[in-house]
């Protein structure tokens, strides 16, 4: 029965993990740029949220409200300017420019926050759950993450597959030139993809905030590897591969974890070492971001 | 120069851009003045100048490496040029994106069909009208152009045939109601049936108005279809007329680079660098 537990806990883990990632692979998927700032600016959507509810005294959980259509807006201005300028220098410059955010956000982050940790206070919710047996335990928070996940990686797919704007964004990914030759402007593509990547990072930095407790650091030592092994055991560019990338990495961190607490981490990048070696391409295999 | 049969030689097919036909009064539809392209240290085109009016079927022959894909794709705003303009009915489009050009009335068939593969046919077409100019072409027109692509709209575009792609990149660019159509090398890798049917919906095109200007490598499908011709050689024009005025052995020379039969030079003018 503790197994059982332990997968179920990993599962719903996987939720979280699929909602950093879906960000990362989004942006891969269009831009081709590797956001190596990504985790950072999870961290950041955490911040902010303190920010926002020491403001207007929203209760937590309802931050998204303002947090997210911020990020969205961010992420739009961000990519038309200081990624679309490096992009405009070459794919490769995009990650010395991302990495540098990264260590700008980061020092910036600690400057004004200092190092301590903060978390989004959300009462008894944080420990409420479902009670199955006598080893089964459902928080009701962990649950809500993952049907959050599940639902956004649902809208994301159904907007790219059936919206103007999906479709535009997929036919710039196949062909940035041909999507100009049809009188499509691809850096404002560009830009919406960045608002949706940057909306579902804040969402991701959120959950993460009232999960657990956050600091200026944990952006580049956590956030971004999760995410990234996530998209790569799960398959670049591919939304339904994210989720099953980071269940299993979820699940075996959990499984992990139950043999002995200090190899949660350990096990992750085991096993995404061993489909880096065994199945570069990822479990699903697919390069479309359909 | 000796006359060609039955075509009295009124200057028409002088090497460098010729002075216009009878018909070809007023403003031109397109024009292309000095334009000067260089990739890279490379210089693709030298100072051609082309005018297209309404009507036409403009065909640019040369060998390869000619220059005459970097010269659609220069008018389609791909390439900057190094100096010379690009006038869409008199107005300057020379420092536009391609994604305004489109929006003005040109529309490249780019080389290789270039489809977004993982998109279906609809969706292709769908992409092509997002920024359509009003006009009469339709998903429904196109549909109608080519009879089997209704029924296989919902499919894959990288799974169909060759010429299959060719006639959704047509229709990607048609469903944009361009006033000029720029067509890349329609036949490249195309089987010679099926390059028939699809410059078989040349008339059609040009009965709704559309102008066609195309690059072509096959001298003889050119000449099939053609108003007028001009042929390139390392990025210079050698030869220019309508194809009436024009002698094979005209025609070989200027794409060639060869001396004339009576010894006149149809090779560029001051030879490329």
């Amino acid at each position: 029965m503790i197994w059982v537990n332990t997968i179920i806990q990993g599962v719903l883990l996987g939720g979280l993990y699929a909602l950093f990632a879906c960000g990362l692979s989004l942006m891969f998927g269009v831009m081709k740029v590797i956001n190596l700032a990504h985790g950072d600016l999870a961290v950041v959507a955490g911040y902010v949220a303190v920010g926002v509810i020491a403001v207007t005294h929203i209760p937590a959980v309802w931050s998204f409200v303002l947090v997210v259509p911020i990020f969205a807006v961010f992420g739009y201005v961000l990519q038309r300017t200081l990624i679309q300028a490096a992009l405009d220098r070459g794919v490769l410059t995009t990650l010395l420019v991302t990495f540098g955010l990264s260590v700008v956000i980061e020092n910036a982050l600690l400057q004004f926050f200092s190092a301590n940790s903060h978390s989004l206070a959300i009462g008894s919710l944080v420990s409420d759950s479902l009670k199955l047996g006598s080893q089964i335990s459902i928080a009701y928070l962990s649950l809500a993450i993952f049907v959050l996940a599940v639902l956004v990686l649902l809208g994301l797919q159904y907007f790219l597959s059936l919206s103007k704007h999906g479709r535009l964004i997929r036919a710039v990914a196949d062909d940035r030139e041909a999507a100009q030759l049809s009188g499509v402007d691809y850096r404002h593509i560009f830009g919406i993809a960045a608002a949706i990547a940057f909306a579902t990072v804040a969402l991701a930095g959120l959950a993460f905030g009232m999960v657990s407790s956050f600091d200026p650091t944990i952006g580049t030592t956590q956030l971004l590897l999760f995410a990234f092994e996530a998209v790569v055991i799960g398959g670049l560019g591919s939304l339904w591969g994210t989720l099953a990338g980071g269940i299993i990495l979820g699940v075996v961190q959990q499984i992990g974890s139950q043999i002995n607490p200090a190899d949660q981490i350990l096990a992750g990048q085991l096993i995404f070492l061993a489909v880096l070696v065994l199945r570069p391409q990822g479990l699903t295999g697919r390069r479309s971001s359909s | 120069m000796t006359s060609p049969p039955g075509q009295a030689p009124d200057g028409e097919a002088q090497a460098g851009p010729a002075p216009h036909g009878q018909s070809q009064d007023g403003v031109p539809l397109l024009e292309v003045r000095g334009l000067t392209v260089h990739h890279g240290q490379l210089r693709a085109l030298a100072d051609v100048s082309l005018r297209v009016f309404p009507g036409d079927v403009y065909a640019i022959i040369g060998a390869n490496g000619a220059g005459k894909s970097t010269l659609l794709r220069s008018i389609a705003g791909l390439h900057h040029p190094t100096s010379g303009s690009i006038l869409l009915d008199g107005v300057d489009v020379t420092s536009q994106r391609p994604e305004r050009r489109l929006a003005a009335g040109i529309a490249l068939v780019p080389e290789g069909r270039r489809l977004f593969e993982s998109l279906t046919v609809q969706e292709n077409l769908l992409v092509g009208s997002s920024y359509a100019r009003p006009g009469p072409w339709s998903l429904e027109r196109v549909y109608e152009l080519f009879g089997w692509m209704r029924e296989r709209r919902t499919q894959r575009a990288a799974l169909l045939s060759g010429g299959e792609q060719q006639a959704v990149a047509i229709g990607r660019a048609l469903v944009a109601n361009p006033r000029v159509l720029l067509l890349d090398e329609l036949s490249l890798g195309l089987a010679p049936v099926v390059v028939h049917r699809i410059y078989g919906m040349l008339p059609e095109l040009l009965s709704a108005g559309v102008t066609v200007l195309l690059v072509e490598q096959d001298v003889s499908q050119a000449l099939l279809v053609a108003s007028r011709i001009h042929c390139l050689l390392e990025g210079t024009t050698t030869l220019e007329g309508p194809p009436g005025g024009l002698s094979p052995e005209n025609i070989e020379s200027a794409y060639f680079g060869l001396a004339g039969p009576n010894g006149h030079v149809s090779g560029p003018e001051g030879a490329p660098a």
